[in-house]
């Protein structure tokens, strides 16, 4: 196949070359980096919560009327005994957040009391000695709480915690060699230390931010019912297929026990899959939007090729018709225009890769997304010739079609 | 003649439908996608106070030294209970006031209906005459009820609508929680978007307060914070509300209004000395570092505008031009396909000048017709916005005359401004070529 012809053809259609080209080279940046953003959301959105999810629902209790505190535990209490004691129900705690719910409590954990900055920041958990078994989180080392362990006061009382457990990779992150289990570390805002008596399996926090994404599975629970703050989460495991009848007794077992509450039409019972759902709703449209674009805009490049091409095709009618006559077959016509297209595409994936690093730059400084990798320069680009070669073939086929008796055609 | 370049025009891009229609439907989506991420942009980065922004203003205030920043975080964005007590005592301010959002169980009188959460703020007097909120009734308290931590409270129009049915509720009593509040005043639909005053607790657009009420007396019934409480810097507090409010945590929004520059400048040489006097007195262990922000500043470096809609809007722009070069090729092969005809006129007296209006014309109708594609796709990329942003920012976004003529116009001038190689290459068409008899 000869090159030289090609090119010196391609030179005299300067105009139709470069903006094939140039349309070639932004659609390669703007997928390649559209893709990489669908990537990075399905990453986040297929991280594993360490929550046993399936028969998980979530009760938000706010507190109506006006409860001392002492009454609030009381109340509580009395509230998962009822709950516990459903046919419908295996399980059930309160806490203050849970994972993937997108607000709550966090803290800074200090190795030393006078430790100035942060070794790591971790989400908080008051739970209980149930939480565990209804989040169907495993203990890995070391044990639960115990129920007179359970204190229940308000934020502003609180003083120490003197049993944490914390998760695998908070753990880890604290203490690499392993050793974690009954270690002191300050995570209470003060200077009282706590000891670690449990480490979970993996367990994920309630912080759903990007910014959040390198203490993503750091997780610290503490045997405390928070008072005061006019809310409590009741997290409820069903038994295996009771789902469905768990969600509809246990709203009516807690107004038995009192009527002094409210739960909003809106979210007030939540299943965990519907927790999930809300917690990435906003990553699966960026995923869905940036998948409508990448597709439009190769459609539109593909549209874009046939119509030049074809245009391309009926201005060297002659031309071709010439070469015909001189003795090209049909193949070569066809492979002269796949080899042009091949050549223009290439360009056009040259400048594209530029535009798409710099791109990638930009977001990386201004919108913290991860560097670009070379797979998907790579992917794109040869989806891309693909793509242009397939646009080109219908027109290239007519073009080799063209009978030599054109060459004797008046122009 | 523009009469006849029209018809020409028509004739020649009905000659090839599936040209043209490729060349409309590329604009008016390049045109949609533009123009809804604009309107979204638009919405979300607008001033919510024009007339007033620059007389608005931020103090912040350092309350745990360098130390805290070794990590990379920032000086809060919120004050301390004691750093906002100060401020609103000396008020160096023209006027000033401290905020912050609370929320409490509306118990009605009628005891068929049940109780129900609503959500609000705790600020002083000066809130209401600095932002210029509108009332249906009544006013806002004065600075004697915020001395005399008075229980009163002005509702939303909404509240009043839901409670009262509309009418004056001014005297009438609100028991919230356990404590009962006198109707001051009922605002009329007020929600400036983004909520300037409470941005530093990511509550920018969704729904307005349903009440405000004195700082003074919600501190008084010890009314914790619904917003962020940030103890980020602190090695402990002292159990109890008045630990709480004696520590370090930074809760507490604040706002002042200086009507001109020599007051910004007196306020700010107030703010570094009010620092440098706590350093003094033991409780800073750190130079003074104060700043204060005017209202686009604050929202700037609250970083209001999601970075989600930026992003969104480059990217429209790149597919935009995505599609105005695709445009510029197949105008290319369009016009360059009736040489012929070109030469033709050409020969029969028309000067370049002719060809040229005859190109831009024909390149105007299709802008045009793209631009009405692009209407109708912006229409459904309005309803189908809610996948990429918060819904609160997706309800912003709206179709107005505005924006329709936007897209319009948009449409015509890119097109007009794609056709402009391909008309030169057609009005420097060669008649003799293009006559050459067979």
């Amino acid at each position: 196949m000869q090159i030289k012809p090609i090119l010196a053809a391609m030179r005299r259609h300067k105009a139709g070359t470069i903006l094939i080209g140039f349309q070639i080279a932004l659609t390669l940046a703007i997928v390649c980096n559209a893709l990489f953003i669908i990537h990075e959301r399905m990453a986040r959105v297929s991280r594993s919560s360490g929550v046993n999810e399936s028969n998980l629902f979530v009760i938000t209790n706010e507190w109506a009327g006006n409860l001392s505190d002492p009454q609030t535990a009381a109340q509580i209490q009395a509230d998962l005994d009822a709950l516990r004691r459903l046919g419908s129900v295996e399980d059930a705690t309160a806490m203050n957040s849970f994972p993937l719910h997108g607000s709550g409590w966090d803290n800074f954990i200090r190795m030393k009391p006078d430790q100035v900055h942060m070794t790591t920041d971790t989400s908080i958990y008051m739970s209980d000695d149930h939480t565990l078994d209804t989040l169907g989180v495993k203990l890995i080392a070391g044990r639960n709480f115990t129920p007179n362990e359970i204190q229940a006061f308000p934020i502003q009382e609180m003083k120490s915690w003197p049993v944490i457990i914390v998760s695998k990779d908070l753990a880890k992150l604290l203490f690499p060699n392993g050793d974690a289990l009954g270690k002191q570390i300050y995570a209470a805002n003060n200077n009282t230390p706590s000891t670690i008596i449990g480490i979970t399996d993996t367990l994920q926090s309630h912080m759903m931010d990007n910014d959040d994404n390198a203490y993503a599975y750091n997780a610290l629970l503490v045997p405390m019912r928070e008072l005061g703050n006019g809310y409590v989460q009741y997290l409820i495991r069903a038994r295996p297929g009771l789902l469905g009848a768990a969600m509809r007794d246990a709203p009516k077992a807690l107004i038995a026990q009192s009527r002094m509450r409210i739960f909003e039409a809106k979210d007030g019972v939540m299943t965990f899959a519907q927790v999930r759902a809300k917690a990435y709703e906003r990553d699966y449209g960026m995923a869905i939007l940036m998948g409508i674009v990448s597709a439009v805009l190769l459609a539109i490049t593909a549209a874009g090729i046939v119509g030049l091409t074809s245009f391309w095709v009926g201005q060297r009618r002659r031309q071709i018709g010439v070469r015909r006559a001189l003795g090209a077959t049909q193949g070569d016509i066809l492979s002269y225009f796949m080899t042009e297209n091949m050549l223009i595409g290439l360009g056009g994936i040259v400048v594209g890769t530029l535009l798409a690093l710099g791109i990638n730059l930009w977001m990386v400084t201004h919108y913290g997304v991860a560097h670009l990798s070379g797979s998907y320069l790579l992917v794109a680009a040869i989806a891309l010739l693909a793509l242009g070669q397939g646009a080109v073939f219908a027109p290239a086929l007519r073009a080799a079609r063209v009978p030599p008796i054109e060459a004797t055609r008046p122009a | 003649m523009l009469a006849y370049y029209l018809r020409l025009g028509l004739h020649s891009l009905r000659r090839n439908p599936l040209l043209t229609a490729l060349m409309v439907l590329a604009i008016g989506v390049g045109v949609a996608t533009s123009m809804t991420t604009y309107a979204v942009f638009r919405a979300v980065s607008a001033n919510p106070l024009p007339d007033k922004s620059s007389r608005l203003f931020v103090p912040q205030i350092d309350p745990w030294g360098p130390q805290a920043r070794l990590d990379g975080s920032d000086v809060p964005d919120a004050l301390t209970y004691t750093d906002a007590m100060a401020l609103m005592r000396d008020r160096k301010g023209a006027r000033q006031t401290a905020i912050y959002p609370i929320s409490h169980t509306l118990i009605p009188d009628d005891v068929s209906r049940e109780p129900f959460h609503v959500s609000g703020y705790a600020a002083y007097a000066d809130f209401f005459p600095m932002f210029e909120a509108p009332f249906v009734y009544g006013s806002g308290w004065d600075r004697g009820q915020d001395d005399a931590h008075a229980a009163v409270v002005v509702i939303s129009s909404q509240l009043n609508r839901q409670l009262f049915g509309g009418a004056s509720s001014l005297g009438r009593t609100l028991r919230l929680d356990d404590h009962d509040y006198q109707v001051v005043g009922v605002m009329a639909d007020w929600n400036p978007r983004p909520r300037f005053y409470d941005v530093n607790n990511d509550d920018a657009f969704n729904d307005p307060p349903d009440f405000i009420l004195p700082f003074t007396h919600a501190v008084d019934t010890h009314t914790d914070t619904d917003g962020n409480n940030n103890c980020r810097g602190t090695s402990g507090r002292d159990p109890g509300w008045d630990g709480w409010l004696r520590s370090g945590c930074a809760w507490v929004s604040f706002w002042v209004e200086l009507p001109d520059s020599a007051a910004v400048a007196a306020y700010r040489s107030y703010l570094q000395g009010y620092a440098a006097e706590q350093t003094r007195a033991g409780r800073f262990h750190w130079p003074s570092n104060t700043a204060l922000f005017n209202l686009t500043q604050w929202l700037r470096h609250e970083q209001v505008v999601p970075p989600a809609t930026r992003m969104s809007l480059l990217l429209s722009l790149g597919f935009f031009l995505v599609c105005l070069v695709n445009t510029v090729g197949l105008l290319l092969a369009k016009f360059m396909r009736r040489a012929g005809e070109i030469g033709v006129r050409r020969a029969l007296g028309a000067s370049r000048r002719e060809i040229w209006l005859q190109f831009l014309v024909e390149a105007a109708m299709v802008g045009v017709a793209g631009g009405v594609a692009g209407l109708l796709f912006t229409g459904v990329g309005m309803s189908s916005i809610g996948l990429a942003f918060d819904p609160d920012i997706a309800r912003l976004a709206h179709m107005s005359a505005g924006l329709i003529g936007l897209t319009l116009l948009c449409a015509l001038v890119a097109t007009v401004a794609a056709a402009f190689y391909p008309t030169w290459r057609a009005a420097h068409v060669q008649p003799a070529w293009q006559l050459k008899s067979n």
